[in-house]
């Protein structure tokens, strides 16, 4: 291939040539941390020789415990579909701190939208709006909620890019704000009993593969196509980007956009699982969120960081939480270790670039 | 007239009561390089903010390529012909060499898909190697960020931006201020080859050696006005620097400063 031959005056160009990638360490890192808690579990005198990954007690057919790991990926994908959307903020060097309490106010919406007309054969107790309102096809609430997730995101990006306050604040103000929707919606009073449709979205293993689904999507989004590389170079160097002629404004209100519709979705996921809408709903999400993306590698500098990373960081903060709970660390305890174990990958991320800033 | 690719009459600039530029009249013919000196203030990045359009002038007019122009911003300069390297580089660190050389233009397919039509990394890859062969800037992998690249590496990928594509005029802001002697011996050479081409150039340079060695003519500004135009064979670096320092001023230019 002529790629290959042409050399940049006199030195050859290597296709092949690539750097040691950021998400194999992650992925290391996630197996160590699987073996930790594997020989955790058969040393510790209390644990009776049950296993964390492996099917010890002849329950399945497989040679893994199943029961654990799909409790692992179940607990981790909802939370990990806002993480798709809080990645792309932090790549773009911005910051989400609404999605928690967003995925409260859309649960309320969306759930209002999504109300049966009867229970049992008796009236829907908990019916937001009127006769209606009853067994609308389910496309209604999902366009309902994604609709209201747009709005918030572009409220968002528009405060940041138009009036230039901190993602930060900005997102923070809409914290308040979505929590304070949802509670006021109804009063605080749960919105329940969906319709069947609607509660298909959320059945089963169902928000696994949506997080699955999403995440191929959103690889391939942010890695082949012009939106995916302006987000890059927006987060790398903003003043660059915009020299260069990139429509800097427009794109980050197109990426909180993006990031709370992610985040809407969650939340129709989530209530649709649930059966139930709550205005506490979503609690720390945003947060959590935030710690699967930086375990995974995003830089909150910006400009460095990807899906692949954050689904393996999503896959250790599952890990990690199900493993406090197979050693049986007590639940007080298990916020603590989570905070230690964040602050430790960040500080484990900055000492590796450090050095591999010295190296070249 | 009509080999005079940019031409600026009275051009001028002030910054509320600070008179940065004054009444700065200058003439580039094609294919011709031409290097701006001056001391730190007398005017000589304000120029060229007016004339990229990062800036917009007070008075004064620009004729480019023929025609009156106004730019409102650099990406007007940059779709009129006018391809500039600015002091402060203006590369993404995190992203490697095509990606900012095609920075903001892209070469995409599938347009349909609006904000999320694909990138074309074959086409701009094979583009930027010829970018680079063309400028003969040495680059070991082009698949590397530039953040871990040297200050000469990043000044040649910066330059070779603006070799890569068509442009009707270069404008260079002190491209070997932090470099070292090979680094700069490199970005003198893309000058060279840029010569040869005969694309034009507007270099901002303190290096007197430099100037002597790459340019045809010398335009001196001091305090915010022109005040010499000298040929490089009719001058030497003495007589430059007593026009910078004021010792001296061109008679045509008298009054002046």
């Amino acid at each position: 291939m002529a790629d290959k031959e042409h050399g940049t005056g006199g030195l050859k160009y290597d296709e092949k040539k690539r750097s040691w990638p950021n998400e194999l360490n992650i992925f290391i890192a996630l197996i160590v941390i699987v073996a930790i808690f594997e020989a955790l579990g058969q040393t510790l005198p209390y644990m009776n020789d049950q296993s964390f990954l492996f099917d010890s007690r002849d329950r399945f057919d497989s040679i893994f415990n199943e029961a654990r790991l799909r409790i692992i990926i179940l607990q981790v994908s909802i939370i990990g579909i806002i993480a798709l959307g809080v990645t792309q903020v932090i790549i773009s060097g911005g910051i989400d701190l609404s999605s928690g309490p967003l995925v409260g106010a859309t649960a309320m919406i969306v759930m209002s939208f999504a109300q049966t007309e009867l229970v049992n054969g008796n009236p829907n107790p908990k019916a937001v709006f009127g006769e209606w309102a009853f067994d609308l096809p389910v496309l209604i609430p999902i366009i309902v909620g994604l609709a209201f997730g747009a709005l918030i995101g572009a409220i968002n990006g528009s405060l940041i890019a138009f009036t230039r306050i901190p993602p930060f604040i900005a997102t923070l103000g809409m914290f308040l704000v979505c929590r304070g929707l949802a509670q006021a919606w109804t009063r605080g009073k749960p919105v329940s009993f969906p319709t069947e449709g609607y509660t298909a979205i959320g059945a089963g293993m169902m928000p696994v593969y949506w997080f699955i689904g999403l995440a191929i999507l959103f690889h391939f989004i942010l890695r082949y196509t012009l939106y995916g590389k302006h987000t890059y170079a927006i987060g790398s160097n903003e003043d660059a980007a915009r020299m260069s002629g990139i429509n800097v404004q427009r794109h980050k209100v197109r990426v909180y956009m993006v990031a709370s519709m992610l985040a809407a979705f969650a939340a129709i996921v989530l209530s649709s699982k649930n059966l139930t809408a709550q205005s506490g709903m979503g609690i720390f999400y945003e947060l959590y969120a935030i710690a699967m993306a930086v375990i995974g590698g995003v830089s909150l500098t910006g400009g460095r960081g990807s899906i692949i990373g954050t689904v393996l960081g999503a896959m250790v903060f599952g890990v990690i939480q199900s493993g406090f709970t197979y050693i049986k660390l007590d639940a007080y305890y298990q916020l603590m270790a989570m905070g230690a174990i964040i602050i430790s990958a960040v500080v484990l991320d900055k000492m590796r670039q450090e050095r591999a800033a010295v190296k070249s | 007239m009509s080999d005079i690719i940019l031409e600026t009459k009275n051009l001028t600039k002030h910054y509320g009561g600070v008179h940065a530029l004054t009444g700065a009249n200058f003439e580039l013919k094609k294919g011709e390089h031409v290097a701006i000196m001056g001391d730190n203030g007398a005017g000589k990045s304000t120029f060229v903010r007016q004339i990229t359009g990062v800036e917009q002038r007070t008075s004064g007019t620009i004729v480019f390529d023929g025609k009156e122009v106004n730019f409102s911003g650099p990406i007007d300069a940059r779709e009129a012909g006018i391809e500039t390297v600015f002091q402060t580089l203006a590369l993404a660190d995190d992203l490697d060499v095509p990606d900012n050389l095609f920075l903001g233009r892209e070469m995409t397919k599938l347009n349909w898909l609006g904000p999320f039509r694909l990138l074309d990394y074959k086409g701009m890859r094979k583009a930027t190697m010829e970018g680079l062969e063309r400028t003969a800037v040495k680059i070991p992998n082009i698949r590397n960020t530039i953040q871990n690249m040297s200050g000469g590496q990043r000044q040649c990928v910066a330059i070779a931006r603006t070799a890569t594509f068509p442009s009707k005029l270069t404008i260079m802001d002190e491209p070997t201020a932090a470099l070292g002697v090979q680094e700069t011996e490199q970005v003198e050479n893309i000058i060279r080859t840029l010569k040869k081409a005969g694309d034009p150039l507007i270099l901002i340079s303190h290096n007197m050696r430099q100037v002597m060695d790459l340019v045809d003519r010398i335009v001196v500004f001091r305090r915010g006005q022109i005040v010499a135009n000298l040929k490089k064979e009719e001058t030497d670096g003495q007589d430059i620097v007593a026009y910078i320092t004021g010792a001296k001023t061109a008679p045509e230019y008298e009054g002046a400063a």
